[in-house]
């Protein structure tokens, strides 16, 4: 016994020498290198990769982006949540458009042009031609018409389908010739084209989305390995210019401090999106990083509950939002990171206007507001998501509101799970703070049923009107939509979350700023 | 008849615990967007309309059959889920544990041999220290100086062992670590008390009289003995390694079995939960009864008795 045991301890602890050994060695020699072996290790396919990160200067066709949440699974069609667009969208699955990144105008994809009838309601579409999903299958005016009637059928499930329904009929003229027919005008129906339910499928490739998606996409999906990351492989038969990186892998990273320490290591090159602003010294201050900062879809929403409760007199609320110091909150909450908005629309919108201006910090006003409403001394519940930004914010809220007199309980409630059923389905609540994600949602707040309970008839006016107008008509309402919002005090719109990005030095063509659902991987490459 | 009884109690609590989590898991898989339809047709699909002691039936007859049943959340089915995320879990109890006896085998000896001088209070101090970290700390600890400031290791992240030896090992060493040293500090005390209750046997003292020295009498005549306690207390340390694996795995970015628990949890993906939970407790169960048979190799007497 005691001469296997020695034996078993000496030849463990020579093992861990010689590993740690052997990693200290490799890291010494070159700090990219680490990186290598990060990316090949997570592809589990360390020969075709390393060549190219060993040799810095020459063409590395690898690269690892880590990200926060998991899809659970791979199809949108049926699964709610801005992670399986994000890696799916543009990348593997394509729509007729898309977004530019950097103007956030709706730009050609499958879709070669298109042309609108006088009346707005007919969209002709000409195809790119000799494009193939990647089980082979060619993509014609048939996938169009079978794509848009499978968001209309029972097939899709996640509410967002409903921006398919003015869609009347889509006509076959020919196979690279596709008609679309509204039963009304539209500008949303454009726009939501560009977003998952704009993608395109073929009837041959929808068998087992949640695992396999077949799209036309520079990109395939490799593997997946639950849990831990997803890899994509360049489409060899891509219709348009190869992407730069022949291999991708998104890692998953539960813990924002595991995802900086994977990226100060080299394991990762690229945190796509920050979670913790306030670590991004460590990055800002080294010559191999490269910080991007721009902006998102994101507002941070601090909520009112604007049928019942205190909240339900206008006063209340815009007593609140005269409290409290956007400024400081950001500086406290999200590290000064972020950008102050006055209403439920981000900078990359036509029709953004510099709102934060219509309340300042005014403490002395919010008193006089409440006293106007009876209401000095109000006690709020104040039911939050249990995520970082909120939990930052509503400690700052809290104690702005204090100073006027306000007492504001914080309750964070699990998110997803409770919040949803509390705040968001029964809306048993006077205040509480989320992010809206999904871009150009102002419409939630024309949804009388929506957990902010705001049934406003001008409001609904405006955003149909926007809807149905030409452009220059769409971006006048939609000015006017938002600064009603604005007025009425209908939600204070804390800040807008920033796209941070940290990035490897020789890493380029990374999103700036977020104006779509997707995590656009197609114009990436490394120097 | 006790591990089935153990079993079934444990499926009715867990069932239970699940049952009374606030959350709607229709609501949660399908996320803000979902309609009222596709809601109704979700909770139909996986039979959450329906009441409780039948969806309690339904699991455990699946269970009985080998059907752990499917997700909500990614609509796969979850056996194959729970056995691929198993095996990442085991390399990691099984490389804590080695480390833990690694450590607490010579020293806890040691400590126990000179229990009287300074090094072996020293020891026996030093483990008492290590039992007061948390592994989670450690495991942060080893990833900011280890793998952040020295750079050797990575700082998480898991490969499979068949795609990559190397690789495996270099990123198993830090969790295993974190892992064993608590554990090995544990471990170290009970292997010291065990050592020294041997020590004052009255055969010990014969083997000493004998003319052996002090390690070679414990070598001889006392490990045997002094092992039978260290197996038992072995055996609880594997329970909480388990545990302390699902901390470890979020701290280190692992996809195992305690990843898959926590995010189950978060997604109310109540089925999954049910089912890791039912594999934790078959493997503590299964782990108790591989250290009844133990006894019985290292004390020939109870095999007489039995």
């Amino acid at each position: 016994m005691k001469r296997s045991l020695r034996t078993a301890v000496a030849a463990t602890a020579a093992g861990f020498l010689l590993l740690t050994g052997c990693g200290a060695g490799s890291g010494d020699d070159d700090a990219t290198d680490s990186s290598a072996d990060g990316s090949t290790a997570d592809d589990g396919d360390g020969d075709d990769a390393d060549p190219g990160d060993d040799t810095p200067a020459g063409e590395p066709t690898a690269l690892t982006v880590g990200f926060t949440a998991e899809p659970a699974n791979l199809d949108f069609t049926t699964t709610d949540g801005a992670a399986i667009p994000e890696a799916l969208l543009v990348n593997v699955y394509e729509g007729l458009v898309k977004l530019d990144q950097d103007t956030g105008e709706i730009v050609p994809l499958l879709a070669e042009s298109w042309e609108v009838s006088e009346d707005r309601t007919i969209y002709d579409f000409t195809l790119r031609e000799g494009v193939t999903f990647s089980n082979g299958e060619e993509f014609t005016a048939d996938d169009v018409k079978f794509s848009i009637e499978r968001v209309q059928s029972d097939d899709w499930s996640v509410s967002l389908k409903s921006g398919m329904d003015v869609v009347d009929e889509v006509e076959v003229v020919s196979p690279t010739e596709v008609r679309v027919v509204l039963t009304e005008p539209s500008n949303n129906w454009l726009f939501r084209m560009t977003t998952r339910i704009g993608a395109m499928f073929t009837p041959t490739g929808v068998d087992d989305l949640a695992n396999e998606p077949v799209g036309t996409g520079p990109y395939v999906v490799d593997t997946w390995n639950r849990g831990d990351s997803i890899v994509f492989a360049a489409n060899d038969d891509y219709w348009g210019d190869a992407p730069a990186i022949d291999t991708v892998t998104l890692r998953y990273f539960a813990d924002p401090t595991a995802a900086n320490n994977a990226m100060l290591t080299g394991d990762i090159d690229v945190i796509g999106t920050v979670q913790a602003p306030e670590a991004l010294d460590q990055f800002e201050n080294e010559d191999r990083f490269q910080v991007i900062e721009g902006t998102t879809n994101g507002e941070v929403t601090l909520a009112f509950n604007n049928e019942s409760g205190p909240m339900s007199d206008v006063r209340v609320r815009q007593a609140v939002k005269h409290a409290i110091d956007r400024e400081a909150l950001l500086e406290t909450a999200w590290a000064g990171r972020g950008y102050l908005i006055g209403s439920h629309v981000p900078p990359t919108d036509p029709w953004y206007e510099d709102l934060t201006g219509m309340y300042p910090y005014d403490p002395d006003r919010a008193q006089d507001l409440l006293a106007d409403a009876g209401a000095e001394g109000v006690t709020l519940r104040f039911r939050i998501a249990n995520l970082p930004y909120a939990v930052a914010a509503a400690q700052v809220v809290a104690s702005q509101l204090a100073d006027v007199g306000i007492t504001a309980e914080i309750e964070p409630l699990e998110f997803p799970a409770r919040w949803l059923d509390e705040v968001f389905t029964n809306a048993d609540y006077d205040m509480s703070i989320v992010a809206h994600v999904e871009p150009r949602d102002i419409g939630i707040f024309g949804d009388p049923d929506y957990y902010f309970r705001y049934d406003n008839e001008e409001l609904r006016d405006l955003l149909t009107a926007a809807d149905a107008g030409t452009p220059e008509e769409q971006i006048a309402s939609m000015q006017d939509a938002a600064r009603l919002l604005a007025e009425d005090a209908v939600a204070d719109w804390l800040f807008l979350l920033p796209n941070l990005i940290v990035a490897a030095d020789d890493v380029t063509g990374l999103p700036e700023n977020r104006v779509g659902e997707s995590f656009d991987l197609t114009a990436i490459s490394r120097s | 008849m006790v591990f089935a009884l153990s079993l079934l109690l444990a499926s009715a609590v867990v069932f239970a615990f699940m049952a009374v989590l606030p959350g709607d898991p229709a609501r949660v898989a399908l996320g803000v967007q979902a309609t009222p339809e596709a809601l109704e047709a979700t909770r139909a699909e996986f039979g959450l309309d329906r009441s409780l002691p039948a969806q309690y039936l339904d699991w455990v007859g699946g269970l009985l059959q080998g059907d752990l049943g499917r997700s909500y959340v990614t609509r796969a089915d979850i056996g194959p889920q729970v056995f691929d995320r198993l095996q990442v879990t085991a390399w990691l109890v099984m490389a804590g544990m080695l480390v833990a006896l690694v450590i607490a085998l010579p020293l806890g000896v040691l400590a126990a041999v000179r229990h009287r001088r300074l090094s072996g209070m020293m020891l026996s101090g030093a483990s008492q220290v290590g039992m007061a970290v948390p592994s989670f700390l450690a495991g942060i600890l080893l990833v900011s100086v280890v793998a952040v400031q020295l750079g050797w290791l990575p700082p998480g992240g898991w490969v499979v062992p068949a795609d990559d030896p190397v690789q495996f090992l270099r990123r198993l060493i830090l969790p295993a670590l974190a892992l064993g040293l608590v554990q090995g500090a544990v471990v170290t005390r009970y292997v010291r008390s065990a050592v020294l209750d041997v020590m004052r046997e009255d055969y010990l003292r014969t083997a000493r009289a004998k003319g052996l020295g002090p390690y070679r009498a414990l070598v001889k005549h006392g490990l045997r003995n002094a092992a039978i306690p260290v197996v038992t207390v072995l055996a609880l340390q594997l329970a909480t390694l388990l545990i302390g694996a699902v901390v470890v795995e979020r701290v280190f970015v692992i996809p195992g079995l305690g990843s898959l628990l926590l995010d189950g949890v978060a997604n109310r993906d109540l089925l999954l939960v049910q089912s890791v939970v039912m594999v934790l407790v078959l493997a503590v169960l299964l782990v108790n009864y591989v250290v009844d048979v133990l006894y019985t190799v290292l004390d020939p007497r109870l095999r007489r008795a039995g």
